[in-house]
């Protein structure tokens, strides 16, 4: 029966998926916000995870992060339509949209100068928020509890309606994202990091193939931005703020780019870290974080991904190492 | 089991068992808090309350870890018994002993509901009070109306609070940032009647637009045709003002109204100073009295300068306020500023209604509903002076302000704040059901002045 | 005609401001290829450095040009100290792996030592109040500036020339260039190069403990100077394109006169200017104003 799990994807990811609501049962009220909220921000993880596996990394993806929580927001509050499913696919397409249009621009950046380029659109999105009063400007903006299906639960069941929710979610992201990882296209991503001219070579095009990813990932970005959006009640523009796409590169590095439950358990891990360093030391939880980022790093140089596969999986990422 | 199964497979298999192994991963890492999870509810005869300031970032400085101080020294005052004035001989909350959390309010609004679900659930906390950040109590409201906890904020400036909403739990125990200004641009129109032209100097965020847009809508009234020659918007934490500096002395407004705080006002009094700035024009505050005892020599002469309250040197001359302000220096050596006594009105209101509950239903300690409903427009005593929970539907309290202008005094080593004027709550806060700017722009409706 | 100087001079004074924190994290990178996000915290430490050595208070504070030198120890002593730490006990272990990743390494380095600042310095502001008036005023047409100001500009050409002078003129700077030319070929010649990389990133840590101290007098000293200071050293340093000292230099203009014009012709754009200073940078040269792709040089 095992056998017949570990070897079928979506068969692995229904058995996750129903586990994950039997531990949230489980759980208790505020272990499910912040699981639910670790769901979610997985999704942003999981499309950086998409950009790492090309070698990339945004320093700006709390650009579509942000812009996936208003696009929720403020189509939730000026419709009225308050349907869960709705809001966030119409954030994750929108986001998708748009990293499209601009993936065509980015697609010629490499390195630091793709991550800051991405920082720059950010922060120019985060600027334009501040100045948005009639939404809120800084302060941001509350938003109504989401519905499902027409379906309004009471207070005492929207923590875990929303859990169960966010579940399904990202098990089915989480799938359609494996199965594109395998697809052809989903392992050009990993020539692109290798070798970019043996990949023209080979007929495909690189600026095609990142364009794609990138527009995945900001997809992904906007459905994730949409379901924090839903789940906290209240979108603010420090979403876009860099702080926040460094936080998602962190948590990439520790998801490692080989897996995608890695993606989500780097999350709830990231997220549980603060949590409890926040409860047991207000005045140095700053301190554990900066500590526990050393340590992963140091102890886990390919993620926590690799860390389960029991050896490493992929190589170093920089085949220039041995030149330091 | 998953483990003797999978181990001798080939590296699909592999694969999988990590995908197994991360599962459980996951739902391990979020089940660590809950192993964490040591505190159980509150003992029998104890109140615990949740407080958050800012306990690191830009604001730790002017008001996190000020109000967490002037918090600590009245809730150690409350066990020992040993506050005066009205609260005398009374002892924690309704004879309870108080016992707090604290709770570091940096990190943004996400974290800080994740933070307030934390105290209410896992630590079972009787109440939350704190919250300096706008964006956090809009956040956390909501949060705390679902979870039937309450909330009692302390700083955040913004009016929208009640405004666009309506809560049973959640209670601001401090006037909304909209008096500040009010009464600022009452002091300007008495004090500076020649004055023709304004600008504003407020950081880019709601803070400082709102402050703006308060102050330049409440001169209008006093003051109308006065002409706004430049709206200046510098960043939150840019440290650096020289070029807005020299737009200011090049366009030499008669007024310049700024509502900065903490590090970035005292950077901006350091750099102006020298350049004369405050020679050429008057430079006006909503809130700069929390940098005085510090800036000392420093701080230019003649600042007219409120500080959110009759707060700091400004507190009105009662038992209570008195005992505050000496105890405070005493303790920590630096006389109390605004933020510790905005901060100690959170959990003297919450003795009020906790106490008022107890006296209608015998004694027990109350359910939270009845605290709730004990506290809704409430009158009652801070070092500040009568607080009353006046607007927002019994939830948004009212309180008197004062504006003054600074003066070295070489003799103390003190900046002091000299013709001072007080003005009544009623007079600079709009009344209960009507929105701040609504208010303002209708020319001050219903306010009492006298 | 004065609107024009005036932004001249307010551009030219914030530039230097920012070259002075950029010219370390550039040569840090041109070196390492560490883009280092300590080197705020670092600049804030040099800033603290300087409170506690000249005084801290408005008070009790060492006065005259005594102050200077005091501040000039300062930065020393936070190099010498946290320099050949950070890089021997932590940096060392992460040689190797890929940019991204020593970044991240920087960042925790960050998060950390500013719960260090406000560990040893608590959180209350401090102050170097008294340098800032050591140079006297200098009028100019309608306005006043602070002599200061202009001793800050002053130092950024002084720096900036001195360690130019520095690479291009002695046998030292010429092993750093080697090493930052191509690190491996060094080694082989016989280059100790972890040896470039700890006094490299020591005068990292000089140069930022210097920003940091001769900036202090006109700032309030608190942890979270940094973070923003960070953030737009890192746009002047990728407009500048990357390890270049004189694209650091020209990236540091560049953000100080857009940033100068904007408060005086659209103050709303303040934040926007400098992002989109860089976005439109990198759009005509996607590897900044002075890098290149196959050779990097500073």
């Amino acid at each position: 029966m095992i056998h017949a799990v570990t070897s079928s994807p979506p068969l692995a990811a229904l058995v996750c998926a129903a586990a994950l609501m039997a531990v949230g049962l489980m759980l208790p009220d505020w272990v499910l916000f912040t699981a639910s909220l670790a769901l979610a921000k997985g999704l942003v993880v999981l499309g950086l995870v998409l950009l790492l596996r090309m070698g990339a990394v945004s320093f700006g993806q709390g650009m579509y992060y942000c812009l996936g929580a208003y696009i929720c927001g403020l189509v939730g509050n000026a419709t009225g339509v308050q349907d869960a499913l709705f809001l966030v696919i119409l954030s994750g397409l929108g986001c998708c949209a748009l990293g499209a249009v601009l993936g065509v621009f980015l697609s010629a950046y490499r390195g630091v100068f793709f991550a800051m380029f991405n920082l720059a659109l950010s922060m120019i999105l985060y600027g334009a928020l501040l100045k948005a009063t009639s939404v809120g400007g800084s302060d941001g903006i509350g938003i109504a509890p989401p519905s499902y299906f027409g379906l309004s639960p009471s207070d005492e069941y929207r923590s875990i309606l929303f859990y169960a929710f966010v579940v399904v979610i990202a098990a089915g992201v989480g799938l359609a994202t494996r199965i594109y990882m395998r697809s052809e296209l989903g392992l050009a991503a990993l020539a692109v990091r290798d070798n970019e001219i043996r990949l023209e070579y080979l007929g495909l095009s690189v600026r095609r193939v990142i364009v794609f990813n990138y527009a995945i990932a900001a997809g992904l970005a906007g459905l994730g931005g949409g379901l924090v959006a839903l789940v906290s009640g209240h979108i603010i523009p420090e979403f876009a703020y860099w702080t926040t796409s460094g936080e998602f590169v962190f948590m990439t590095v520790l998801s490692g780019p080989s897996s995608i439950v890695a993606a989500f358990g780097a999350t709830a891990l990231f997220e549980t870290v603060r949590l409890v360093a926040g409860q047991y030391l207000p005045n140095a939880w700053q301190l554990m974080l900066g500590a526990f980022l050393l340590l992963s790093i140091l102890f886990l140089p390919n993620g926590i991904g690799a860390l389960a596969a029991g050896r490493r999986r992929t190589r170093a990422p920089d085949a220039k190492e041995d030149a330091r | 089991m998953f483990d003797t199964t999978i181990k001798n497979r080939g590296a699909m298999t592999g694969r999988f068992k990590k995908t197994g192994l991360l599962a459980v991963a996951f739902a391990a890492a979020i089940g660590l808090g809950q192993a964490l999870a040591g505190p159980a509810d509150a003992a029998e005869g104890t109140f615990k309350i949740g407080m958050t300031a800012f306990l690191s970032g830009p604001a730790a400085d002017a008001f996190g870890v000020p109000s967490m101080n002037g918090g600590k020294l009245m809730v150690d005052a409350l066990n020992k018994g040993e506050v005066p004035g009205p609260y005398k001989g009374s002892v924690g909350i309704g004879g309870m002993k108080i016992e707090i959390v604290p709770v570091d309010e940096a990190g943004g609004a996400q974290v800080q509901i994740q933070r307030f679900r934390d105290l209410v659930q896992r630590e079972k906390v009787d109440a939350v009070v704190g919250y300096d950040g706008s964006g956090n109590c809009l956040a956390v409201a909501p949060v705390a109306e679902e979870l039937k906890a309450l909330a009692i904020f302390s700083g955040c400036g913004t009016p929208r609070i009640f405004e666009e909403a309506s809560y049973e739990y959640v209670f601001r125990a401090g006037a909304h940032s909209t008096m500040d200004n009010v009464a600022l641009a009452h002091y300007v129109a008495r004090k500076l009647p020649d004055a023709k032209t304004v600008a504003g100097f407020n950081q880019n965020y709601s803070w400082g637009q709102d402050s703006w847009r308060d102050f330049k809508l409440a001169l209008d009234t006093f003051k109308p045709g006065m002409k706004v020659v430049d709206e200046l918007f510098p960043e939150k934490g840019a440290g650096q003002y020289g070029a807005q500096i020299s737009v200011l002395m090049r366009k030499k407004p008669d007024v310049v109204h700024s509502s900065l705080w903490g590090g970035d006002l005292e950077a901006f009094l350091l750099q102006a100073g020298p350049r004369g700035l405050f020679k050429k024009t008057n430079v006006v505050f909503a809130m700069a009295e929390h940098v005085l005892p510090r800036l000392a020599e420093k701080v230019p002469e003649g600042l007219m300068t409120g500080g959110r309250g009759a707060v700091g040197a400004l507190h009105p001359d009662t038992p209570l306020a008195n005992w505050f302000y000496k105890a405070y220096e005493e303790r920590y050596g630096i006389p109390a500023v605004q933020a510790p006594f905005r901060f100690v009105q959170t959990i003297l209101g919450l003795k009020t209604a906790v106490e008022k509950a107890m006296a209608a239903n015998g004694g027990k300690k109350p359910t939270t509903e009845e605290t709730a409903k004990a506290f809704e427009y409430a009158t009652f005593e801070a070092p500040t002076g009568m607080i009353k929970m006046a607007i927002g539907g019994g939830h948004q309290a009212i309180q008197d302000n004062a504006i003054g202008i600074s003066k070295w005094n070489a003799e103390k080593k003190r900046v002091e704040l000299v013709d001072v004027e007080y003005f009544k709550a009623e007079c600079i806060n709009p009344p209960d059901g009507m929105k701040a700017v609504e208010w303002i722009e209708k020319g001050f409706p219903g306010a009492k002045c006298d | 005609m004065d609107v024009f100087l005036t932004i001249l001079v307010d551009g030219t004074i914030y530039g230097a401001w920012l070259f002075l924190i950029a010219i370390g994290l550039t040569l840090v990178f041109g070196v390492m290829k560490i883009l280092n996000v300590a080197h705020g915290a670092l600049y804030a430490i040099g800033a603290y450095a300087a409170a506690t050595l000249v005084g801290g208070n408005v008070i009790e504070e060492v006065a005259g040009f005594w102050a200077l030198p005091l501040m000039l120890l300062g930065s020393i002593l936070v190099a010498v100290i946290l320099g050949p730490f950070l890089e021997k006990f932590v940096l060392r272990l992460f040689y190797g792996r890929d940019e991204v990743v020593l970044l991240l390494v920087t960042f925790g380095v960050s998060l950390i030592l500013e719960d260090v600042i406000r560990m040893i310095w608590g959180v209350f502001s401090q102050y170097v109040a008294a340098p800032y008036s050591l140079f006297g005023n200098v009028e100019m047409g309608p306005l006043y500036y602070v002599g200061y100001d202009f001793f800050v500009v002053a130092l950024a050409v002084l720096v900036g020339v001195a360690t130019s002078l520095f690479l291009s003129r002695t046998i030292m700077g010429k092993i750093v260039l080697a090493v930052i030319h191509d690190a491996e070929i060094s080694r082989a010649m016989g280059v100790n190069v972890s040896r470039v990389y700890l006094y490299t990133f020591t005068f990292g840590v000089f140069l930022a403990a210097v920003a940091g101290a001769f900036t202090s007098p006109m700032l309030a000293v608190t942890p979270s100077i940094g973070v923003n200071a960070i953030i737009l050293s890192f746009a002047v340093v990728v407009i500048g394109g990357m390890g270049s000292i004189g694209g650091a230099a020209v990236g540091a203009a560049l953000v100080g006169l857009s940033r100068a014009t904007a408060i005086n012709f659209w103050p709303e754009a303040e934040l926007f200017v400098i992002y989109a200073v860089m976005a439109a940078v990198l759009l005509f040269r996607p590897q900044g104003l002075f890098g290149e792709p196959a050779q990097r040089r500073i």
